[in-house]
């Protein structure tokens, strides 16, 4: 047996081990919201489509907590969170969305397709109020209480299993 | 109906590549069972009509919109352009992997239409081998990525109408790379089958060496035309990145370019033997590490692509069955293949062989510092490798390579003398030394581009030698292939030098009306203004440019935002002329109201993709050339075995 | 040169191929330990500086306020900010990406001058709108490409 043969079979060997390894690592790539304890900043958005109502910063301090959703209708997991959206205001919450560069004809597209979970739609072109309150992705969500301080955020879809934990950060910034 | 009838095609040739592996096997162990044997050839033949039927179905239903399907209806839009629903069917994983094995399955369905050069024996084991690569990739497609799944409730539109997509380069750039890998997978099959049968000839080279070729070809194509769509769509100014994505269509180009020379020496001399297997194992590996590489997205890259971990998986499973089963194969087999003949150093060989070693080498410091990153995260360090780690390492390589390379044509093949072709030699050193000396005379360059220079002017004069004292009529067409290809790789050669060479760059903030230059060209900046698309606003600046104080060409680079989905890009704006590009990108507004003017003059730069497509065309001259030479061969052995058949009729 | 020996040829041949290829990758292991370019986060980059000039990423938070065009129009000067108040003056000449702002993340190619500015050749504004369900925090990696299969089905 000529042992020199063997080598590219080794040296194959540790590489699938290697790559092997790397895949069963899950990739951290979400970026953590800096404003989470702080205000909201000011912002004024108007209405996303006609017959809702738009949001500003000043609309948060009226001592309900909220949730705020960052979302857009050409955002596939929205789709997919949008029955656990409409559980959540079943249970009591109030949900405030902010429309990431759509347009009013697809919201309401959207919204008549999935229902619509929102008191309130901002329309946010230029995903000002996005990059104000740290979010870097749609869609995110964030818990503001009363005095419109951020106190918790949701990072991607919001799935079965987060309904609990968003009620119960709710009921804690109460 | 369509897309049952196209998933039950897709099982149904799923099932005859089963039978084709297994046919092939045990025709292989008990080689009198004539009847097993006997359906390895058609199995391979309906199962590529079948596996096209499928790949058409799909085609079918993208260029109808059929939105009950999950794969239109997640990638396709009814407003679409027709040319981009149907490239709509493969630019996307499942699509794409059908496409795949379509091609995989036709190559297969060729091979046993015409491959009669081949021992049966070795040509079973080939079909049974490719049985094997393709059962894979159907159990990759029917397992885990179905592309004719049913949507539970057909969808009312299709979500597939992202203009950023809708690109004619984008719609048949990735295919290009694919056809190339799949060629790839063919010569894998051939060294396979040649390994288990030890039938590793000359023959088995001229069988393999038209489908190196091709894939040689397409890879060539698909890097060129991917590296000059980063150029003008990232806005960065340059051409190559070193990007995992980049390295991943390199690596198998490397590994093919190595493949192709060794294979050559195999089909003329009968000597390379082992090393030809070798590298036809590698080739392919190549390419099933570069698609792993992309699709499972363990490499962050700064090209998008969806990535799944799954696929991953799927991709890495594969890998290490059809790679880690031929290196255990040739582990134990190696051995027991003869000797080939015997070569001088200094000859044909010996050259072809110098350079083999090098490309090896180079792939292996692409291969090395593509994989670190993932090494490194092993350990909690996130790195990123990039040019000042590839540039120099591969350059160490690379130019003995070159030099060779200028040389190693006009050796003879067996055994030759470096004296007796002196002159050639001496000509090449001049042309290099004379070079260097005027080039770091008149400008002040950095070592590499310099010697790129010069090693470039050398290498075109050289490449053409081997034409010399020949009549050009009756040379080859092989051999015209060849001196083209070479003379490619020193114009694109030149070209990169020149580029990182000579590239001027301006910065400036400039207002309305405001001039700034760059290298020869004069650019005032006439007026910005906003543009809209159907789905995009811009902000444009309108650039007036003169070259030298000519005649002011206009420019009109754009930096754009697209709306669904959101995405920014910066559109550059280019001016060709004979001898460089200029290149403008137009950036922010600056606080006192002056707009960021990103210029570049670029002496040469289209030179490098001349030379990628010169190469290419090189490709195909030999391919063709190769392809007629062999029909030629056939024609007079048909005719050969027509007379004797007549003779013996007639006694 | 005359024509080597049948069974020495084939030696010579691998002994060459090795010995090419070994040395292919103890340079390239070489080469990688220098010139990979590493990733720091603001308070490494304070507590175990790189060397000065050598090519490295740093990546965190665009400092709110500190976000400054110098009076060329070209040169941005600003902080990225990590943990523990760490804190990395940055200065780039170029043309930022859109996404780009105060309080964003950003990772920024480049290297550390002499006065502990950070020198950046290129600007990455680390902001994804879209986020495929791939990311989710608890969940290994294939249950979330499957939860990916499952939110994309009955899309509308």
């Amino acid at each position: 047996m000529n042992w020199r043969l063997w080598i590219p079979l080794f040296a194959f060997a540790a590489f699938l081990g290697l790559a092997a390894y790397q895949l069963t690592q899950p990739k951290d790539e979400f970026v953590e919201s800096r404003m989470v304890g702080e205000s909201l900043p000011y912002f004024e958005l108007p209405p996303a489509m006609a017959g809702v109502n738009g949001i500003g910063s000043t609309d948060f301090a009226d001592g309900e907590p909220r949730l705020l959703n960052i979302w857009a209708s050409w955002c596939l997991p929205c789709i997919a969170e949008a029955p656990h959206l409409e559980n959540l205001k079943r249970q009591g919450a109030d949900i405030v969305g902010v429309a990431i560069r759509d347009r009013p004809e697809d919201v309401a597209r959207f919204l008549a397709q999935h229902g619509n979970p929102y008191s309130r739609i901002g329309r946010d072109d230029l995903s000002e109020v996005q990059l104000a309150i740290g979010s870097s992705g749609v869609p995110e969500t964030f818990v503001i209480d009363g005095q419109g301080v951020i106190r918790y955020q949701h990072i991607g879809d919001v799935r079965a299993s987060d309904v609990p934990v968003l009620l119960a950060e709710l009921e804690k910034a109460r | 109906m369509i897309a049952e009838l196209g998933l039950a095609a897709l099982w149904l040739a799923a099932a005859l590549a089963a039978l084709q592996m297994a046919a092939g096997f045990l025709a292989l162990r008990d080689a009198a069972d004539g009847a097993l044997a006997g359906l390895i050839r058609p199995a391979a033949i309906v199962q590529g009509v079948l596996v096209t039927l499928s790949f058409a179905m799909l085609v079918w239903l993208f260029a109808v919109t059929d939105l009950s399907v999950k794969l239109v209806a997640s990638n396709s839009h009814s407003m679409k352009p027709l040319v981009f629903k149907l490239s709509g069917t493969w630019g996307n994983h499942e699509g794409s992997m059908l496409l795949w094995v379509m091609v995989m399955g036709l190559a297969g369905a060729l091979i046993a239409l015409v491959e009669r050069r081949l021992p049966e024996r070795t040509m079973n084991a080939t079909l049974a081998a490719q049985g094997v690569v393709s059962l894979g990739f159907y159990a990759f497609l029917l397992l885990s990525s179905n592309p004719f799944e049913r949507l539970p409730v057909p969808a009312t539109e299709g979500m597939g109408l992202n203009p950023l997509l809708q690109d004619i380069g984008l719609a048949f750039h990735p295919p290009t790379l694919y056809l190339g890998y799949v060629g790839l997978s063919v010569a894998f099959s051939f060294a396979v089958g040649a390994l288990l049968t030890r039938q590793v000839t000359p023959d088995f080279a001229r069988a393999m060496r038209p489908w190196v070729l091709g894939a040689w070809v397409l890879l060539t194509i698909g890097i060129t035309a991917g590296s000059y769509w980063a150029y003008y769509e990232l806005g960065w100014g340059g051409w190559w990145f070193w990007d995992p994505v980049e390295n991943a269509s390199l690596m198998p180009w490397l590994a093919a370019t190595a493949l192709l020379h060794s294979a050559s020496v195999l089909a003329s001399r009968d000597a390379l033997r082992t090393w030809t297997i070798m590298l036809g194992v590698v080739a392919f590996s190549m390419s099933m590490v570069g698609t792993f590489l992309v699709r499972s997205g363990i490499l962050t890259s700064v090209h998008a692509f969806a990535v799944d971990p799954e696929r991953g998986t799927f991709i890495l499973a594969l890998l290490g069955i059809f790679i880690g089963g031929a290196l255990l194969l040739f582990a134990l087999r190696a051995n027991t293949i003869s000797e080939g003949e015997r070569f001088a150093l200094a000859s044909r060989e010996g050259a072809l062989v110098f350079n083999n070693v090098m490309l090896s080498a180079i792939l292996a410091i692409v291969l090395l510092g593509t994989l670190y990153p993932l090494l490194t995260e092993a350990f909690d360090v996130r790195v990123s490798v990039g040019p000042p780690y590839f540039n120099p390492v591969g350059a160490i390589f690379t130019i003995p390579m070159l030099v060779v390379m200028a040389v190693g044509p006009l050796l003879r093949w067996r055994q030759d003398r470096i004296d007796r072709i002196g002159k050639e030699i001496a000509l090449f050193a001049a042309l290099v030394l004379a070079a260097l000396i005027l080039t770091s005379l008149l400008a002040d360059i950095a070592l590499l581009p310099l010697l790129g220079l010069a090693l470039g002017v050398g290498l075109a004069v050289a490449s053409l030698m081997p034409l010399r004292r020949r009549k050009l009529a009756r040379t080859p067409l092989a051999t015209w292939g060849m001196v083209t290809a070479h003379f490619g790789i020193a114009v694109a050669l030149i070209g990169m030098a020149s580029e990182s060479a000579f590239t001027s760059e301006r910065l400036a903030a400039v207002e309305e009306g405001g001039s700034t230059s760059v290298g020869p060209w004069t650019v005032v900046l006439q007026g910005v203004e906003p543009v809209a698309g159907p789905n995009w606003t811009a902000i444009q600046g309108r650039v007036s440019a003169s070259y030298d104080g000519g005649e002011p060409v206009v420019l009109t680079p754009q930096s754009r935002n697209f709306w669904a989905p959101p995405q920014q890009t910066t559109e550059s704006a280019l001016v060709t002329r004979w001898n460089g590009q200029l290149y403008a990108v137009v950036g922010d507004r600056s606080p006192d109201g002056r707009w960021q003017l990103r210029l570049w003059w670029k002496p040469f730069v289209t030179l490098i993709w001349y030379g990628g497509l010169l190469i290419a065309l090189g490709g195909v001259l030999a391919l063709v050339g190769r392809v007629l030479s062999d029909l030629r061969h056939r024609r007079l052995a048909a005719r050969i075995a027509d007379r004797r058949a007549d003779r013996e009729a007639l006694s | 040169m005359n024509a080597l020996k049948p069974k020495h040829q084939r030696l010579v041949l691998v002994v060459l191929a090795l010995v090419a290829l070994v040395g292919a990758g103890l340079l390239a292991a070489y080469a990688l330990r220098n010139q990979a370019s590493y990733f720091y986060l603001p308070e490494q980059m304070l507590q175990d500086p790189p060397a000065i000039g050598q090519a490295v990423r740093l990546g965190g938070m665009v400092e709110p306020g500190s976000l400054q065009t110098a009076a060329d129009g070209i040169t941005l000067t600003f902080a990225v900010t990590g943990k523990d108040e760490a804190r990395v003056p940055v200065r780039f000449s170029g043309i930022a990406p859109d996404l780009f702002v105060e309080g964003s993340g950003v990772v920024a190619e480049g290297r550390l001058g002499p006065d502990g500015t950070f020198l950046a050749d290129n600007l990455l504004a680390k902001h994804d709108e879209n986020y495929v369900p791939r990311e989710l925090q608890e969940m290994e990696q294939h249950e979330a490409a499957k939860m990916a299969r499952e939110t994309t089905v009955g899309l509308e």
